[in-house]
């Protein structure tokens, strides 16, 4: 977002990008949240100077040398200038230690291959070993099909991970950005034993445009919206970018372990 | 030429070289290089045949794991299990069709058989939703498996699905949710646990019953992603493009075993599982036997954790040497 001035996508005001940095993204006109790339999301969140990165030099292979697959992958490298679609490490967030993953939808819709899988999976293990709890925000198109079946197969490896996790003890908190779907929803976004959403995201396992085309007839209004999802029980609650950090500040604080009954590092 | 014109080609070209290099053994210097030529030219047309059978291959096999007389689930049941009683229902909402479960003996090992069940003729497969369950149905199949859990029961799950049911239902009520929790919970069952792929392995919806000990496909089933409809439809615009489709996204039980993502093949029968379904379920039931053989030896701490890291090594990515790793996120 180097540009000056930047348009609205859903009312189509023309913001100041400077005025609307200061906005968290956000729309002040409708509220329209922007898409966030990793790197700004990562400074939103986490407490000034705390952010240590885990596992920048993973980086995808060409497994079944699917059609187009590498070109995909170099645009995505040279326009980003991270490695994969999603960046995990250590922070603190309002002084609690946690480690954070962040996908980050400009990386081929952040969607999930072998690389996301292991760095999530490498997070995931950090906490367990370390104590501390994880965050992980969404945002996703689903698994990577250019993996094949290596990407299908992530979303067993995560989910046992989170599973591990919250053996010892330990939580995992999801927020679902704009948007969640597919393999991803379906493994560790929904497993969070707390769901956080942002305002009107789409977050559903099959697309909008698959099930139009399965039942034949329109879809309900504001379907497999972060409202619809809350309104059926699916996700904890629905929170503003701006009060992001405050409550993820206060769901670990409120999960942190007491010495007695844990080592604490 | 089908596949079994091709097959028989490479056989009789197999035989003929084999003969030839016999002839070289037994001749001097002469032969061997009046027969070498013969050798090399029979080898590359071997390998010709090989690469329009492998062409082939992807396509045809989609069209054979699809095909509406292949055994189903419950086929597969009446021959290999004693004693079936099914199960219904997930507690929650409902009992889903399109998944069917339930008890019984294989030879005189009590076990819990869980299947997507597809139907054999319209009014059945409305009613079975082709084989693509609702939340419910993978609901359903965690109770069991819990079930079996607590019991002491070893888990068969058998899977044809072209994937999770796309629907407003389905999402109301927790399609992805229900998925990820059966992938949650299956890594950590302290029952062994066996998946054979019997048909169409679509996505997330045939993972939900494929986190095991043991993984087989039958010889012509599929295994994948994303259907080769649906690749087609995203990367060229254009769903007719499914064959090429098919070969990209490698989802033979050949390309699978390779890959480390499955443990063995079971061979079909004849020009495949429909054409004798009884001996497509013996050849399962032996697969299945041997299993329960090997994994009861495990105790359940060493099998979940075999399970974990069975799991836990998909995965195809290279480490650089570390580069300047993002700070505060600049």
């Amino acid at each position: 977002m180097s540009k000056l001035f930047i348009k609205c996508p859903k009312c189509q005001t023309t913001h100041f990008v400077s005025f609307l940095k200061r906005a968290y993204y956000v729309c002040s006109k409708c509220s329209y949240h922007f898409r966030l790339d990793a790197p700004t999301r990562v400074k939103i969140l986490c407490d000034k100077g705390s952010f240590r990165e885990f596992d920048a030099n993973l980086k995808s292979l060409d497994p079944l040398m699917f059609p187009k697959y590498k070109e995909k992958l170099e645009t995505a490298v040279k326009k980003t200038k991270q490695n994969e679609a999603v960046i995990t490490g250590f922070c603190k967030i309002g002084g609690s230690g946690t480690t954070i993953g962040v996908m980050d939808p400009r990386f081929i819709m952040a969607s999930m291959g072998s690389v996301v899988g292991e760095k999530i999976t490498r997070q995931l293990e950090y906490s367990l070993n370390e104590n501390i709890p994880a965050i992980i925000v969404v945002s996703s198109g689903g698994a990577r099909m250019q993996e094949g079946i290596f990407s299908l197969m992530q979303m067993a490896k995560t989910s046992a991970a989170v599973k591990r996790l919250n053996d010892a003890g330990l939580p995992l908190f999801t927020v679902l950005t704009d948007p969640t779907t597919g393999g991803v929803t379906a493994s560790f976004a929904m497993l969070g034993d707390i769901i956080i959403a942002e305002p009107d995201a789409l977050i559903g396992f099959a697309g909008p445009r698959v099930i139009q085309q399965t039942i034949g007839q329109k879809l309900p209004k504001g379907f497999q919206k972060s409202e619809f999802l809350l309104e059926h029980g699916m996700v904890d609650m629905i929170v503003e970018r701006k009060d992001l950090k405050t409550v993820l500040a206060k769901l670990l604080k409120l999960h942190k372990q007491d010495e007695g009954r844990r080592g604490v590092k | 030429m089908n596949r079994k014109d091709i097959d028989n080609e490479l056989l009789i070209l197999k035989k003929k070289i084999r003969n030839l290099k016999e002839k070289i053994n037994l001749g001097g210097k002469e032969k061997t290089e009046e027969i070498e030529p013969l050798i090399d030219e029979m080898n590359k047309r071997v390998e010709n045949l090989r690469a329009v059978s492998n062409k082939m291959r992807a396509i045809d096999v989609v069209r054979l794991a699809r095909h509406p007389k292949r055994p189903t689930t419950l086929n597969y049941i009446k021959y290999i299990v004693r004693d079936f009683m099914e199960l219904h229902g997930d507690r929650r909402f409902a009992d889903d069709k399109a998944i069917v479960g339930g008890i019984g003996y294989i030879d005189n090992i009590p076990v819990t058989i869980i299947g997507h069940q597809k139907g054999r003729n319209t009014k059945d497969n409305l009613k079975r939703h082709f084989g693509m369950a609702h939340p419910e149905g993978y609901r359903k199949a965690l109770r069991l498996m819990e079930q079996a859990e607590r019991f002491g029961r070893p888990i068969i799950n058998l899977i044809d699905t072209p994937g999770a049911y796309p629907g407003i239902g389905a999402e109301e009520r927790g399609q992805s949710e229900a998925i990820a929790y059966n992938l949650y919970k299956m890594s950590g069952l302290k029952t062994p646990i066996i998946s054979i792929i019997t048909g169409e392995g679509g996505s997330g919806g045939a993972l939900a019953l494929g986190v095991a000990d043991r993984v087989y496909m039958l010889s012509n089933t599929i295994y994948s992603v994303i259907s080769p409809e649906g690749c087609a439809a995203i990367l060229w615009k254009d769903a007719t493009k499914s064959d090429e489709a098919a070969e990209s996204l490698k989802l033979t039980a050949p390309s699978l075993l390779e890959f480390g993502i499955i443990d063995d093949i079971i061979d079909e029968p004849g020009e495949g599982a429909h054409t004798n379904h009884e001996e497509t379920a013996k050849r399962i039931k032996k697969y299945i036997l041997n299993s329960i053989e090997e994994l009861k030896k495990e105790n359940p701490m060493e099998l979940t954790e075999k399970r974990y890291n069975k799991f836990r090594k998909i995965g195809v990515y290279i480490e650089d040497m570390p580069k300047d790793p993002l700070i505060n996120g600049e």
